[in-house]
This record gives structure tokens, C-alpha cells and sequence, in this order.
């Protein structure tokens, strides 16, 4: 006889969790517990990230709703034998600070919106490798009701009534992007999936797709359906091995369950997915580099219009959405826009995922209302700043604003920062105390973007080389006088005359840095330095200027 | 696999090219793509080489020049920079006696510096081929390499 288990053991396994022996853990845990005769009791389950990070190999305990923190394979006799067999936590490895975890036992709608998790509901609640799973807790559910009950401009509409805006920084209108796609005419039409997630400090996509690839899918699955597209790709950085190997493995399970390939749920609807693979480039997050890339080439961005709803992907209708914009869709379309609407901030409803960092005493991932604000997440989310007191946080990854401490009470949503002259950016709050220096900080940054150029226009590939020198004069307290207004004149100038984002990005932490630490800036000035004639920083602008 | 094998698994369409360079350079021994290598697969593709070259140049994760049996990718983007990732570097140069870039003399090891490898959970953090090592600390970057130079 089969006896229902009085209790799941998952085990955190993320691409973060592995480098620190989270297999081993696991394979422990499964074996000390068969060992102890106490399978069918205790099941053990590999789940995705559900949040912690910082905090070694995580196991939660359901339903005891008990999470341990910084386990090793030495822990797991000693873990086994007191909570499992004697029935007694070991309160020492138990992490502290809030981990709200879902019951997986009473799979219920609501309880989503009491966790307030739309995208991570199911993040290390099931087992990703098991659409089975997925389906018990309303996977593909969603699918299922537009197949069979909506027609294909009643999703857009939903999606339009929702207020979903992208979720990979722009913001753009999601239900409003579908139907540019939607309207147009075409053979075949093709919905791309973002998942180039480059932005330093943001890995939101990839526990995404390793905590929850089904959703992923569905969410795909439901933009074909809504704008006649019938092949879907997911385009994944090559560095995301985890992330690509399940992935492969949920879209094999739905064509075998029959949610993917032809004739899906009989409803006449046909609809495939393929994974492309990256090979390392930051630009390609940009949605004509990626449909270049898709296609073979450098991974340079195309000049729009023609926009990718236009002429994408083979020249033919495309439409590009984050991962995360894709993951809210079946909500949306399971419970209807009023109930994605209750949630979070008005001009931005939903929740945002993020992955917070820096010196703060929990990192991770959280999914958040669009309604909190810098002070909650710090407070709340992040149990406060580790040492040091707050300095600032660049929200955003490195193409991201700084915020100071006057910042704190601003609420994350792109409307209430566009109000105080901010953006939202990708998902991704590092916070740094006061050892951090401002000119250091921004060093870093042009030393990634400089990187990144893709060298295709001017102002992009020749301001960062200037800009690289300049910020390196200031940290190293060597800057000429007048370096500082030269700084901003080159960021402004890129903001307004570089081809892509990407050429455009230095602009928010170099401008929003200098809104609040304009001193401290200033005074990586040798003012007794004199500027050499001919100043190499001004003969690269020159050459911007006469070519650019 | 042979060039010719690996166009046949992918088919010789444009669009497969990323996964082709990708598939060559894992067969190599020194982990880069060689221009013999490249010059047959411009024909089987019938493209030009310039035009294999300027796309393969593109990224980050093809090299034209022969690297080390061992890549080792330290990240320096901000998350790791505030991490203490110089640090890191600094030991990994003075241990390898190259600089970032470089390969050691007996072809063992090339150091190279990556964007955001999205382990920032457990910055600093460096990829040594296909293995991501988090929370490093100089002497852990040093144990590691160590390691690697013994199998």
C-alpha cells in the first residue's frame, strides 16, 4: 500500500546552489533517510531557488514550514536522526528571518495572492523536472482556458486589461505589443522568449527557468495562441548550463503530454518551441541584436522601424518578450485582469521579481508587489544592511540608476521612479555601504560596458574608451580639473546619439551618481594636475565628434 | 567530430552557425577555432571566411587565438567588484605569473575575465571550463587553480 507522505524535504538546486554541493546534500538526505527505513514517510524533492541565497545549500521541511540554512553532506545524519526520527527541529541550522513558503500539500489559487507571488508561486514548491507536478498546481490550466473558451484577441485583450508592462526593463505594454504582432499578415509568425539575461546582478530569469520551466512555456504558448504565431524560441545565454538543461527537458514533457507540437488539447491550435543558444554577448539582450544572433550573425542591433512585429525573425512578424513578462501571462489569463490589477501599484500592477545583493543580510530572490519601496525591500526582504551603513543601491543591474539614502522611501514601480526622474531597469537592487567608493563603483560599470560595446557605432565604442579613462583618473584621485562636466557632457551626448540601449546605459549611473555624490565625485580632481596636450580622452571625443 | 560531421548534425543553414562554432571549438584541443578549421567550414556554409570570422570574433565565448587546456573566467562585474574581486585577480595573476588574458607557458591555464555570470548569490565568483566556483577568497582562487593543475 501506498502511504501519503507526512513530509517533503526540498532541496534548493539552482546553478548558485550546486557550486556549493547542493547534489551531495540531496543524495545524502534521500540515502541516510532510505537508510533509516523512512521512504515512503519522508519524500525528498529537488526544487528551484525559492529565495535565500548567501545561505549555503537551503532545505525546507513542509509541511512543518521549517527552512535550514547552510547544510553539508556532514549535517544530514544528525538532521535526519533528530528531525525526522526523533521529531525534533535542530534549531541551530535553522535559518532565521521571513521565508514564506506555501503549503505544497493544499494546492489552492488563493494562496497565491496570499504569498503575493504571481512568477516564483511554484519556485521550490515542485520538482521542475516534473510536469506532473506543474500541472497540480494549475500549470497549463491557463492554456487549457484560452483553448477552449477565449478567442485568440479576447487573451490580447485580458493581457491589455491586466496593465502588464515588460518585466526586462523597458516597461513597454505588453497586451499592446501582442497586438502589433497580432494585426499583421504573415505565413508564419514567431513569439521569441528573452532569456540573454546579461545585466550584472540580475539572474531572476534563470531561477525562473530553473525553478518553474512549465510556466515559461504555458506563458508562451499563450502569446502564440494570441497573435497566430505557431513557433516559439527561447533564446538562453550559453553560461546558463542548468537553466538550458531544464528547459530542454520541460518542453520535451509537454510535447509528450501534448501542450506543445500539433493540435494542442485538440483545439486545432499547433504550437512548437526550440531553444537557441548564446554564445556571450551583453548587446544581444537588445531584441533586433537577439533576432540577429538567432540568425547566425553578429549580434548588432538592426535600425527600427522596422520594428520585430514588422519584420523580425526571418523577416517574418515576431514578437519578443523577458522571461519573467512571459511567466505572468497564465495568471492572468487563470484568474482574470481584475485579480492581476488588486496587486501592487496602478500604473504598474503585479508583482516584480528581483535579485538583491551587496552588503545586506539576506540575498536572493524575492518577488515583490510593484507597490513596496527601496526602505521595505531593505528592511523586510533584505533583514537590513550586514555592516556598514546604507550609501546608496543602483536598482537596475549596471545599466541602472544609483539611488541615495534620500531615495529609500520612493515606491519601485517605473511610474513612481519616472515621476523623481529614475527608471526601473531589469530587476536587480545592489546595495552598497559607505566603504564602497562612488568613482571606484562607476569604474567598475564602464568596465563592463566597454566590454560589451559591440562596436558597431561611434559614440558607443569611442565614449566608452573615454570613459574608461576618465573614471579611472577619478578613482585613482588623478582627474584633471574639469573632468567631472566632461563626464557628463559625453554620457549626455551618448544618451542622445549612441544606436542602441546599450551605448545609451552609461548615462543612468553616471548622471544619477553625480545627482547625489557630485562632491565626492569631484574630488577625485588633483586640481594642481595639468590636462596634457594633446589629451588622449579629448582626442577620442574629437574623433566622436567629427565621425559620430 | 570532423567539421564536415558537425555542419551534417546541424545542417549548413546561416542560422545554425553560433551552434557549429560552438560544437568546433569544443573539439579543439586548445580550445579556440583554427583557421584551417573555419576556412573548410566557410566552403561546406558557402559564406565567406571574413564573414565567419567577424561573426565568431563577436562573442565573448569564441577565441581565434590557441588558449590553455583550462579556461579560467573571473567575473568583474559590479556585484563581484564589490566583492572584492581585484583581490582575486591580483592572486590569480601573481599565481599563473600571466596577465589577464594571458596563457601560462606550459599551456595550461588562460585567465580571462567574464560579465556577470549570474551566480551573484555567491560572488566573487569564476568559472574554471564548464565549473562555477562561488565565494572565493584569494587563497580559495589559489587552492582551486592548484587542484586543477594536478589531474
Amino acid at each position: 500500500m501506498k502511504v501519503k507522505p507526512r513530509a517533503y524535504v526540498m532541496v534548493s538546486v539552482d546553478a548558485d546552489t550546486v557550486v556549493i554541493g547542493a547534489r551531495e546534500v540531496k543524495n545524502r538526505l534521500a540515502a541516510e533517510i532510505g537508510q533509516r527505513g523512512l521512504s515512503d514517510e519522508v519524500r525528498v524533492i529537488e526544487t528551484g531557488s525559492f529565495g535565500p541565497a548567501n545561505a549555503g545549500v537551503v532545505v525546507a521541511v513542509m509541511p512543518d514550514e521549517i527552512v535550514y540554512g547552510n547544510l553539508t553532506i556532514d549535517s544530514i545524519a544528525r538532521l535526519v536522526e533528530e528531525h525526522f526520527v526523533k521529531g525534533r527541529p535542530v534549531r541551530d541550522w535553522i535559518l532565521q528571518g521571513e521565508h514564506p513558503l506555501p503549503d505544497p500539500e493544499t494546492a489552492d489559487p488563493r494562496q497565491l495572492q496570499h504569498f503575493g507571488r504571481i512568477v516564483l508561486d511554484n519556485c521550490g514548491r515542485i520538482d521542475p523536472d516534473s510536469i506532473e507536478e506543474s500541472i497540480a498546481n494549475d500549470g497549463y490550466f491557463a492554456l487549457g482556458k484560452a483553448l477552449t473558451e477565449m478567442t485568440p484577441a479576447a487573451v490580447i485583450e485580458e493581457i491589455k486589461e491586466s496593465g502588464l508592462r515588460g518585466r526586462g526593463g523597458a516597461g513597454f505594454p505588453t497586451g499592446l505589443k501582442w497586438s502589433f504582432c497580432a494585426s499583421q499578415k504573415a505565413d508564419i509568425k514567431y513569439v521569441v522568449c528573452n532569456a540573454d539575461e546579461g545585466e550584472p546582478g540580475t539572474f531572476k530569469d534563470r531561477l525562473i527557468m530553473e525553478g518553474d520551466p512549465h510556466k515559461v512555456i504555458e506563458g508562451m504558448a499563450l502569446c502564440g495562441y494570441s497573435m497566430g504565431a505557431t513557433q516559439g524560441y527561447i533564446y538562453i545565454r550559453g553560461e546558463y548550463r542548468l537553466s538550458i538543461e531544464r528547459m530542454r527537458a520541460a518542453i520535451d514533457a509537454a510535447r509528450k503530454h501534448g501542450l506543445l507540437g500539433r493540435n494542442i488539447m485538440e483545439s486545432g491550435f499547433d504550437f512548437d518551441i526550440e531553444i537557441k543558444i548564446g554564445a556571450g554577448a551583453y548587446v544581444c539582450g537588445e531584441e533586433t541584436a537577439l533576432i540577429e544572433s538567432m540568425e547566425g550573425k553578429r549580434g548588432i542591433p538592426r535600425v527600427k522601424p522596422p520594428f520585430p512585429a514588422h519584420k523580425g525573425f526571418r523577416g517574418k512578424p515576431t514578437n519578443v518578450n523577458n522571461v519573467e513578462t512571459l511567466a505572468n501571462v497564465p495568471f492572468i489569463i487563470r484568474n482574470g485582469s481584475a485579480a492581476f490589477r488588486a496587486i501592487g501599484a496602478a500604473g504598474m500592477p503585479g508583482t516584480k521579481v528581483y535579485t538583491i545583493l551587496g552588503h545586506i543580510n539576506r540575498s536572493g530572490l524575492i518577488e515583490v508587489p510593484t507597490s513596496v519601496t527601496l526602505r521595505d525591500v531593505l528592511n523586510d526582504y533584505a533583514g537590513g544592511m550586514q555592516s556598514g551603513t546604507f550609501k546608496m543601491a543602483q536598482l537596475g543591474g549596471t545599466a541602472g540608476e544609483l539611488l541615495g539614502p534620500e531615495m529609500l522611501d520612493v515606491p519601485l514601480n517605473a511610474d513612481a521612479l519616472a515621476k523623481t526622474g529614475h527608471a526601473l531597469g531589469s530587476g536587480a537592487i545592489l546595495f552598497m555601504n559607505v566603504t564602497i567608493g562612488v568613482c571606484d563603483f562607476l569604474h567598475a560599470c564602464i568596465k563592463f560596458f566597454a566590454h560589451e560595446s559591440c562596436g558597431n557605432c561611434n559614440p558607443c565604442r569611442n565614449g566608452m574608451a573615454a570613459l574608461l579613462e576618465l573614471t579611472e583618473r577619478l578613482k585613482k584621485g588623478k582627474g584633471y580639473p574639469g573632468d567631472v562636466e566632461l563626464m557628463e557632457e559625453l554620457v549626455m551626448e551618448m544618451k542622445s546619439i549612441a544606436f542602441c540601449p546599450l551605448g545609451q546605459s552609461p548615462a543612468a549611473p553616471v548622471l544619477s551618481a553625480l545627482r547625489y555624490f557630485r562632491d565626492e565625485v569631484r574630488a577625485g580632481i588633483d586640481p594642481s594636475a595639468i590636462r596634457p596636450k594633446p589629451d588622449h580622452t579629448l582626442r577620442t571625443l574629437l574623433t566622436l565628434g567629427k565621425q559620430g | 567530430m570532423t567539421v564536415g560531421e558537425i555542419v551534417k548534425k546541424h545542417g549548413n543553414d546561416r542560422e545554425n552557425l553560433l551552434s557549429i562554432l560552438h560544437d568546433i571549438q569544443a573539439g579543439s584541443p586548445d580550445n579556440s577555432l583554427h583557421q584551417d578549421a573555419l576556412e573548410e567550414l566557410a566552403k561546406l556554409m558557402k559564406v565567406t571566411i571574413s564573414d565567419i570570422v567577424g561573426t565568431a570574433s563577436f562573442y565573448t565565448m569564441f577565441s581565434l587565438k590557441p588558449r590553455g587546456r583550462h579556461i579560467i573566467r573571473l567575473c568583474e562585474s559590479p556585484p563581484c567588484y564589490i566583492a572584492g574581486e581585484e583581490n582575486i585577480l591580483a592572486a590569480l595573476e601573481r599565481k599563473l605569473g600571466v596577465t589577464l588574458g594571458g596563457t601560462t607557458a606550459d599551456g595550461m591555464f588562460t585567465l580571462e575575465a567574464t560579465s556577470c555570470l549570474g551566480a551573484c548569490g555567491v560572488a566573487p565568483v569564476m568559472m574554471v571550463d564548464e565549473e562555477v566556483y562561488g565565494h572565493l577568497t584569494e587563497s580559495k582562487a589559489v587552492e582551486i587553480v592548484e587542484r586543477i593543475a594536478v589531474v
